[in-house]
């Protein structure tokens, strides 16, 4: 079996996002799936702290302080984008006017709870940032991720044993195993591994998974 | 003649009351009036509710202002990040309360607060730790959790320009929480880097209308 190289998956996540969407991809893995983004193709990128149109990172020594992303990483702004404040930024969020927005998870449970904020350790200090607005608010959520923690159990579970970031909001999970949406027949199997067959994935994956 | 316009950062923080609540502008370093936050810890107000989306970043600014044991209480999103080791070291030794609030939410209780609604229904947090305890409804066959408005006796904020009847344009995206804490405070103090004449800003671009804003002080930024 082949698994998928995290560029892998963000390239596949950037071939499902079509043009003229509306998008915010989340801190972590999800921010390689900027860099395979078809030029020719125009498509926003929203960051929570008030920005449409959002552009790659600036060439060194151009960085602008006030000109950031949501991990505070130095970013730039395409011709035509926007700046807005921040209860703004989240409306459109919360008011649905995101098309897609893909985020990294702990957990994703087959009815699409996600966990993806806060591990439950008791000394873990909590912070949640956008990730709940995030989670409810965009039409479709998508979540890249592993497909198994380090220690080989499944992160897509029957239900989360982690707290919750959001209550059935995922549609799609991609992993260096498999591409799954979340549908209310189930999970269903969209693409996989060169050389995994839909037991073998099951039997990792532990809840049960149909054929496309 | 009105003129928000104050001389010095002195003038721009007289007042602040032990015991207050203060909104702090800024996401990370965009945004963060830095000099108001250390005016402040000279200005010496103690006992303090900070509400910002993070809670510092290394050892200065609002964390310096943590580390000066000013404030009891602080209201945000994201605490916990690489360099906030000040937070990190008086939330876990129980010297510092923390209200842990989803981004979005701080964002529309702040918003709430400063246009006068009571209270809101929001359907981020339904169903996670963060709304334990709270009012739920369901509304339409979506569920919602009941939240309230953040006021604020002052609000520290940055823009790039005023005038004196405080009319504020900011600065790419270090907008973020500024337009929204003006509206929320009793006494919004905005430290800019630019005053310019009444008239020179365009009407149809002014981003904080001057009813929102009580004070300006300008700093010295250098910006092109």
């Amino acid at each position: 079996m082949k698994r998928f190289t995290r560029d892998e998956i963000a390239s596949r996540v950037a071939r499902d996002i079509p043009e003229g969407s509306y998008v915010n991809l989340g801190i972590g893995l999800p921010t390689l799936v900027a860099n395979h983004l078809d030029p020719a193709r125009e498509v926003f990128l929203h960051s929570e702290n008030g920005i449409l149109g959002m552009g790659p990172a600036p060439a060194k020594g151009q960085e602008d302080e006030d000109l950031i992303n949501a991990g505070k990483q130095p970013v730039t702004l395409l011709t035509g984008g926007a700046y807005f404040h921040h209860a703004d930024s989240f409306s459109m969020m919360r008011g649905g006017h995101l098309d897609i927005c893909v985020l990294g998870a702990f957990q994703v449970s087959k009815q699409g709870d996600l966990a993806n904020w806060h591990t439950g350790a008791p000394d873990a200090i909590p912070a949640v940032g956008g990730a709940m607005d995030l989670a409810i608010g965009a039409k479709r959520v998508f979540v890249m991720m592993e497909h198994q923690t380090k220690s080989g159990e499944s992160k897509i579970v029957e239900h989360c044993t982690y707290p919750l970031t959001g209550m059935a909001c995922v549609s799609r999970i991609y992993t260096d195993l498999a591409v799954i949406d979340i549908t209310a027949a189930g999970l269903v199997v969209l693409e996989m591994a060169e050389g995994l067959t839909i037991p073998e994935l099951e039997k990792i994956t532990g809840v049960p998974l149909s054929a496309a | 003649m009105v003129n928000k316009i104050v001389p010095g950062l002195r003038d721009a923080l007289a007042g602040i009351h032990d015991g207050a609540t203060i909104m702090i502008g800024g996401f990370g370093n965009a945004g963060m009036p830095r000099e108001l936050i250390d005016g402040l810890i000279d200005q010496g107000a103690t006992d303090l509710t900070i509400v910002n989306n993070n809670a510092g970043n290394g050892d200065t600014g609002l964390a310096a202002l943590l580390a000066a044991r000013r404030v009891k209480k602080i209201i945000c999103s994201f605490p916990r990040q690489a360099d906030s080791h000040v937070f990190d070291g008086l939330y876990r030794s129980g010297e510092l309360q923390l209200e842990l609030t989803p981004q979005g939410n701080l964002a529309e209780r702040i918003r709430a607060a400063g246009a006068g609604v009571g209270a809101f229904f929001s359907p981020t947090g339904y169903g996670t730790l963060l709304a334990e305890g709270k009012e739920t409804r369901l509304i339409n066959g979506k569920n919602y959790v009941l939240e309230y408005p953040i006021h604020a006796d002052f609000a520290l904020i940055k823009a790039l320009k005023a005038d004196r009847w405080g009319n504020l344009v900011y600065r790419k995206a270090a907008r973020n929480f500024g337009p929204i804490m003006a509206m929320a405070a009793k006494c919004t103090i905005a430290q800019v880097d630019q005053v310019v004449e009444l008239g020179e800003l365009d009407p149809e671009v002014i981003v904080s209308p001057g009813i929102f804003v009580q004070r300006i002080v300008q700093v010295n930024g250098v910006l092109a």
